[in-house]
């Protein structure tokens, strides 16, 4: 089963994360997950190699200490194949709107952190002439709505992020994924109802994000088909009616 | 939130606790009063619902340690044994006890001390756990085993969960040299004939008897008695058919019942029917050896999702005991004759040899032969088990309480000569009141 691949999870201890990690280990991928919370990063590598026999480090990672991302990279045990950002941060959008370094938190955890880090493992994808940059945004960046225009704003840049490398690295062998989840039942969203035909569950972002890397490539995925649809119609009300709707 | 066993019966508001890490599991476990561990929630009557509160395992499901060398596995409690077979089938390694079901949680498997097809020989899951860290009422966390910490080691396995939360556990997983089953399907014309079959032929590491309970008269207790032991290398090489030769082996895809069926699909008629064609194909089927996969075989009904659903949804009782072989056939012959005389619908009748008791103070399992009978809950069911109970206590017998959601503490305390010593330890621990299930409060443990 074993094959030489080698993904990086920057976020390995997330839901998500640990999920998308499971699935290329099942594949015989090597694994990195980075993180910050080196102890839960480290449950996590001992359950994926238990389970898959696979090899599975945790180098140490801060999504806002852009400072340490070429020592970071450099620091890996060789460049990765593929790498997954799953790195986000939800917040809280009230005290956002009344404190700065919340909503400045949101943007960097969500936007700057992970497009630069991305960034830097394109160029050295190109380089290298080949490699699978997937970036997990979401839905919330489609069109930004009064209860999470914050997290929406800093998402919209990454996916206009994405958008941009994929356009530019399209002659090359470099492929960049943009994986919009929808809800997703995870610790992030404990608590919250959600509704059950708009939700996925972790196991199902990470098929899909196996999948648009490495067996059916793809560009932008909704990984629940439906939320297409919903966001091309909240995309499409005029701004007009938009701004007087709850949503 | 309500919460049930697997029987759908009783139902009862609790508090559920979802504790993502160990260490949060712990500090539930000091800080919740009238708390119970509850893991897959596969045991059927009242077992894993708290008498105020759940400490829900679902999030302790990490793998941490496999040694290739010797099997030795340690996972957190919630993990469940679905997914250890999914992990280690595939590289040679099977656990070394197994339930009608893959979906049970370690934990669940320890706290109930489970058995399967091969406990004549083999034990019970308990006597296959090395060790295990166990969070007391006081947020302690103990490491118990075989040298440190026997008391609550015995006191736990077996123990339904009233000694504290299971955290993690360590066992051995056999390697075996092929994904197959050897099966061998015996047919016995009656009681007397199943009995005799699961005694002369307790060399085959894997067996159960099937009863068609709806049988009676002459036939009363006729079964289909299956036989199985993992298949070698040459053992495939002999049996298998074209089709397993091909390496197309198909997973059939599982039927699943999405809403309860309406109480009147299960009737005498209905049941004698299926019991008829099962009886049939099965018979048609015996004697020659044949491979079977490890699912049929183990775990036929997890074939088909939430067949505990085509009870209804007053839901069902199940009733397990076990009679110890010089009282099984009176007894069982007893109870047969009974629920053959009520007609009720009954899918499942299982026997089962089992060996050498549990070494924990409650397991279920002793010497002797075990009965497992399905009941759609209906007027006078209750009234009828009581019946059937006597029979078991007057045999010495007992009943298992991973299936129980109605024995009297009477029987209960008939059934099980340790209980003074659990309570003992209960009490010494802090257990008592702060550890509280409807099974406990129900029993008086």
């Amino acid at each position: 089963m074993a094959n030489d691949k080698f993904l990086l999870v920057l976020g390995g201890a997330s839901d998500i994360g640990r999920a998308t990690a499971r699935r290329f280990a099942e594949a015989g991928w090597r694994i990195a997950i980075a993180g910050r919370d080196v102890a839960a990063l480290q449950r996590e590598a001992q359950d994926i190699a238990t389970r898959t026999g696979v090899k599975v480090a945790t180098p140490a990672l801060d999504i806002l200490e852009s400072g340490a991302f070429e020592g970071f990279i450099a620091g890996l045990d060789g460049l990765p194949d593929a790498v997954v950002n799953v790195i986000g941060l939800l917040g809280d959008q009230a005290k956002a709107e009344v404190d700065i370094a919340h909503a400045s938190l949101i943007l960097r955890s969500n936007f700057e952190g992970p497009a630069l880090l991305l960034g830097l493992f394109a160029e050295r994808f190109r380089v290298r002439g080949m490699g699978v940059v997937v970036g997990v945004s979401s839905v919330a960046g489609d069109r930004g709505r009064a209860s999470n225009y914050v997290y929406g704003a800093a998402k919209a840049g990454l996916t206009a992020f994405l958008s941009g490398l994929r356009n530019r690295l399209a002659a090359t062998g470099v492929r960049v994924v943009t994986v919009k989840p929808g809800f997703v039942r995870t610790k992030m969203t404990a608590g919250l109802k959600l509704p059950p035909l708009l939700t996925a569950e972790p196991e199902a972002v990470a098929e899909a994000i196996y999948r648009a890397s490495v067996v059916r490539p793809r560009d932008v995925i909704y990984v629940k088909p439906i939320w297409l649809i919903v966001m091309t119609i909240i995309r499409l009300i005029p701004e007009p009616i938009f701004k007087r709707l709850k949503l | 939130m309500e919460l049930t066993g697997w029987g759908r019966y009783p139902r009862f508001e609790t508090r559920a606790f979802a504790p993502t890490s160990l260490a949060e599991a712990a500090r539930l476990q000091r800080d919740l009063d009238g708390v119970i561990a509850r893991g897959n929630g596969r045991s059927y009557g009242d077992a894993a619902i708290g008498a105020a509160s759940c400490l829900c395992a679902a999030g302790l499901d990490r793998f941490h340690h496999f040694d290739e060398s010797d099997g030795h596995l340690t996972v957190e409690a919630g993990v469940l044994l679905s997914d250890i077979i999914a992990a280690f089938l595939p590289r040679g390694f099977f656990p070394p006890v197994v339930p009608g079901t893959k979906f049970v949680s370690i934990g669940g498997m320890i706290a109930a001390d489970i058995h399967g097809k091969n406990h004549h020989g083999a034990g019970s899951f308990g006597d296959h756990v090395e060790s295990f860290d166990l969070a007391l009422p006081d947020g302690e966390v103990k490491t118990c085993s075989r040298v440190e910490n026997t008391d609550l080691f015995v006191a736990t396995i077996g123990g339904m969960g009233l000694t504290g939360t299971i955290l993690e556990a360590t066992f051995r997983l056999l390697p075996i040299e092929t994904a197959w089953i050897a099966q061998e399907t015996v047919v016995a014309r009656n009681l007397a004939e199943s009995i005799a079959v699961l005694t002369a032929r307790d060399e085959a590491p894997y067996s159960a008897a099937w009863i068609d309970c709806l049988a009676s008269g002459a036939s009363l207790g006729r079964s289909l008695i299956y036989l199985g032991r993992h298949a070698s290398k040459s053992d495939v090489e002999t049996l298998a058919s074209p089709s397993q030769r091909g390496g197309a082996v198909k997973t059939a895809r599982r039927l699943s019942v999405p809403i309860d069926l309406p109480g009147f699909t299960l009737n005498r008629w209905s049941v004698a029917a299926f019991n008829e064609v099962y009886f049939r194909k099965g018979a048609a089927s015996a004697g020659a050896p044949f491979l079977n996969a490890i699912d049929p075989f183990f775990f036929p009904l997890d074939g088909v999702l939430n067949w505990n659903r085509i009870y209804g949804r007053q839901g069902f009782l199940q009733h397990q005991s076990v009679i110890d072989a010089e009282h099984a056939e009176a007894a069982i012959g007893e109870i047969l004759t009974r629920f053959a005389r009520r007609g009720n619908a009954s899918f499942l009748a299982v026997l089962k040899k089992l060996g050498a008791a549990g070494r924990g103070l409650l397991s279920f399992p002793s010497p002797g032969f075990t009965l497992a009978l399905d009941l759609a809950i209906d007027r006078g069911v209750f009234e009828f088990l009581d019946e059937i109970d006597a029979i078991v206590t007057a045999a010495g017998g007992r009943v298992y309480l991973a299936k129980d959601a109605r024995q009297s503490r009477a029987t209960f305390a008939a059934g099980y000569p340790n209980l003074e010593k659990f309570r003992a330890i209960r009490r010494r621990i802090g257990a008592e009141r702060h550890i509280a299930s409807r099974l406990s409060d129900r029993l008086g443990i």
